[in-house]
């Protein structure tokens, strides 16, 4: 279709953004913070130290780093759709600290934040990914599943095993920033490209707005619909606004390669099943993102990646491959473990309660995925976690005949 | 006129493609805005910047209310008003039974102008209050106001109250600074107000930056209360235990002329103009923004078929004792105006005197065992 966008966005997509903009601007300009003046708010009644945010009772890495001086700079500062730096900041400032994770506390509301804001992001970025920073390092980018070794677990012990990311589309806003218009065109291009998905990857979508009842139920069941974002980390960041309004979730006719629609992202894309057989999860993970980028190539659209930061997504926590790989698994022995914490922490995983991020463990069985998400590439995140997890289900298998188990050595970050 | 980036970035995506799916919505905003309003009003903004879909925002992430017909709109300014006219006349229409655009509102707080109300049953009428709201002039509203601007309001609103003496002698208590102890005393006293929950309020961004300069401020007699950057830049509330209206009303206009004053003395008065009266942040609120009213025991009458229909007739509306969205516990309603803009304060107090002091005399018939029927007014 692109109709009112193909009068907004040039056919060259790798130049993005710049041709909203207007005028004679190069590739070079992203590259230019000092050039992104084209979005200066207009109403600026009181100076900087009147504005700064009370940051006393906070404990997120937004609040760890945004000092007076920074805020000072970056206040009069827009992207060129006019995101500002107080709508970047506003979830962190509204939720003063998780009580068990050291939360960002700030959002991207486009491609160009990241930019535009690079006095703040720089440091939140290199504070949450271990020290990456985006000004010396590149990310790498690789997709190629064949690479993958020992990715069959044992089942008596690994229930289920999952790959989700996400992908923006290039040159329109994100979540917290988009308009209607915007979020809409996110659902068109993207349903578009899904309906040419062959194959095992052959499936359908269902809007929010429209399913029926019965879809409803049935997506219920299989634990893939997803509900109205209640947390505030969200709601403040302005990711609920129009609900349900181009929503929705596609998932393929298996059941295993699933993609949702305008949530927290652009898209989320997951490649689930039960069982252990981590490598045939990875191989579909990589074939479907590679297929459905094809798709989109073809009708002139793109993902937002660069080499610094890599995949491009709302959240500074997932930036990098966006990649959160884990598993299912029992370990009722291990988990009672006093060394259950240091073994996880080095072997870069974490641990979650089987109903995601802020729940419990329910009998033992616990939600085991990698830590890291910017500085490796997802072919090295996914190995981390293959191995990591026949680490532990080998632990667990020790302690079960009152063997001892050893705490391994720490594995390196930055490979 | 202040640009609006983001504003004009929206203005190259079709109004088709950025008008609102309002196809399950039931609110006074739905109800109005059609397509061509929508296209016409989009490419505006006020001069801070506030425009039509910051307006909307809150009535499009809340479809309906189970029991109440929503605004589904909001103010960001006092300008929203005339920028907007397109879209908040009708809402405004619909919502004060048919006031028009020319229609001029009466402002009346002459407390002596209010006959009786000093002599409800205290067996019945168990407490008073009157509430109402004001915006200062030269700030937006709390959908809209950055931080400076709200601090701006409580510095203001501080030193103003701070002046006030005699009945009104009393302290301020912000949120972000108040003791264990002096917070224990407020939720004993029932003042104390929380962060808004309703996505009401929190879609249209009235609770950014939680607590930063927001309090309390009450008199030493804690008879006479102001929430300082809640829903509006002020809610001033004047109450007490029994039936004692008139002193209610008294110390309530009282209070705002001083506080009126005080404000103005500082260049910045109340926003108010002489067709809508005083500006609030909800269109609901504009005129009075008075809610005046009672918490009265009525199990007997509150269970007569005709209660519903005395209650329309006296211009009047129940709610449960816990506030708007609550249910009556123990047969205790509490019972205030039923309108804002269109009539002054004296007149709306009136109403809630004369029909509360009507249905205790009905209450008292019925526990005879007697008839109502003769009693049932006539529509005011």
């Amino acid at each position: 279709m692109a109709s009112s966008f193909s009068r907004v966005l040039s056919s060259k997509r790798n130049v993005g953004i710049l041709s909203v903009v207007g005028g004679s601007l190069t590739a070079g300009f992203l590259l230019h913070r000092q050039h992104v003046n084209a979005g200066a708010p207009g109403r600026r009644l009181y100076p900087a130290s009147a504005e700064y945010p009370d940051l006393r009772k906070h404990n997120n890495c937004m609040a760890s780093h945004l000092t007076p001086a920074i805020y000072a700079k970056l206040c009069d500062k827009a992207t060129p759709s006019g995101y500002t730096l107080d709508q970047a900041i506003q979830t962190g400032v509204d939720n003063p600290g998780h009580p068990f994770i050291k939360t960002v506390g700030m959002v991207a509301g486009d491609e160009e934040s990241y930019q535009v804001f690079a006095d703040l992001l720089d440091p939140v970025i290199k504070e949450r990914h271990n020290g990456y920073d985006p000004q010396t390092m590149k990310h790498p980018t690789d997709l190629d599943a064949s690479k993958l070794q020992s990715g069959h677990f044992d089942e008596r012990y690994v229930l289920s095993s999952r790959v989700r990311t996400g992908r923006s589309i290039r040159g329109l806003s994100l979540p917290p920033a988009c308009t209607r218009a915007e979020r809409r065109e996110v659902e068109r291009v993207v349903v578009d490209a899904l309906a040419g998905l062959k194959g095992d990857l052959a499936g359908r979508y269902y809007s929010l707005s429209q399913m029926t009842d019965q879809e409803q139920q049935q997506l219920i069941d299989d634990h893939f619909l997803f509900d109205k974002p209640v947390s505030p980390l969200l709601t403040c960041a302005g990711m609920a606004r129009d609900w349900p309004d181009a929503r929705g979730i596609w998932h393929n006719n298996d059941k295993t390669f699933l993609i949702w629609v305008n949530e927290e992202d652009h898209t989320r894309v997951i490649s689930m099943e039960k069982g252990g057989n981590m490598k045939r999860v990875f191989d579909r993970f990589c074939r479907g993102l590679k297929e459905v980028e094809h798709l989109i190539h073809e009708r002139g659209w793109e993902f937002m990646w660069n080499e610094r930061l890599g995949y491009i997504l709302t959240c500074p926590s997932n930036l990098g491959t966006g990649l959160r790989a884990g598993v299912h698994v029992k370990l009722p022995l291990l988990s009672k473990d006093p060394r259950f914490s240091k073994i996880l922490d080095n072997l870069r995983l974490q641990k979650r309660g089987t109903g995601g991020v802020d729940t419990a463990a329910v009998g033992g069985t616990f939600d085991i995925s990698n830590l890291d998400r910017l500085g490796q590439s997802e072919v090295q995140l996914v190995q981390t976690v293959v191995d990591g997890v026949n680490y532990l289900v080998e632990c667990e298998k020790r302690l079960e005949k009152g063997q001892d188990i050893k705490v391994p050595s720490p594995i390196k970050q930055f490979k | 006129m202040a640009k609006n980036c983001h504003n004009d970035y929206k203005m190259k995506f079709s109004s088709d493609d950025e008008y609102p799916d309002l196809s399950q919505h039931n609110n006074h905003m739905a109800k109005v805005l059609t397509k061509d309003i929508y296209a016409k009003l989009r490419g505006k903004s006020t001069p801070s910047g506030f425009t039509l879909d910051d307006i909307i925002q809150t009535g499009v992430d809340n479809p309906g209310h189970p029991f109440i017909m929503t605004v589904g709109c909001v103010a960001g300014d006092e300008e929203s008003y005339e920028v907007f006219k397109d879209l908040l006349d009708p809402v405004i229409s619909d919502r004060h039974n048919g006031y028009g655009p020319s229609d001029k509102h009466k402002t009346d707080l002459n407390f002596e102008n209010l006959k009786g109300g000093d002599d409800l049953d205290p067996n019945y009428v168990l407490s008073s209050r009157v509430r109402t709201g004001r915006s200062i002039k030269g700030f937006t509203l709390p959908p809209h106001n950055s931080r400076g601007e709200r601090r701006g309001i409580e510095k203001l609103s501080i030193e103003a109250l701070a002046t006030l003496e005699g009945e009104f002698k009393g302290k301020y208590y912000p949120l972000n600074g108040m003791t264990d102890a002096e917070q224990e005393q407020l939720i004993a006293d029932h003042f104390l107000f929380d962060k808004p929950v309703s996505p009401l309020l929190t879609c249209a961004g009235m609770a950014r930056d939680w607590p930063d300069a927001r309090g309390i401020w009450h008199n030493d007699n804690k008879t006479f209360l102001v929430w300082v950057n809640e829903e509006d830049h002020l809610r001033v509330i004047s109450m007490q235990k029994g039936g004692n209206m008139k002193e209610v009303f008294r110390r309530f206009c009282v209070g705002l002329q001083k506080i009126e004053e005080i404000f103005k003395k500082h260049n910045h008065g109340f926003m108010w103009n002489e067709h809508l009266g005083y500006i609030l942040t909800c269109p609901s609120n504009l005129g009075t923004g008075l809610r005046g009213g009672v918490h009265v025991k009525l199990p007997k009458l509150s269970t007569h078929p005709k209660f519903e229909e005395i209650l329309t007739r006296l211009r009047l509306q129940k709610r449960g004792t816990g506030g708007v969205d609550t249910a009556s516990v123990g047969g205790v309603f509490d019972i205030s105006n039923a309108d804002r803009l269109g009539s002054s304060e004296v007149y709306q107090v009136q109403l809630v005197v004369d029909g509360v002091k009507l249905m205790v005399e009905m209450e008292k018939k019925l526990e005879k065992g007697e008839s109502i029927d003769g009693m049932v007014p006539a529509q005011k």
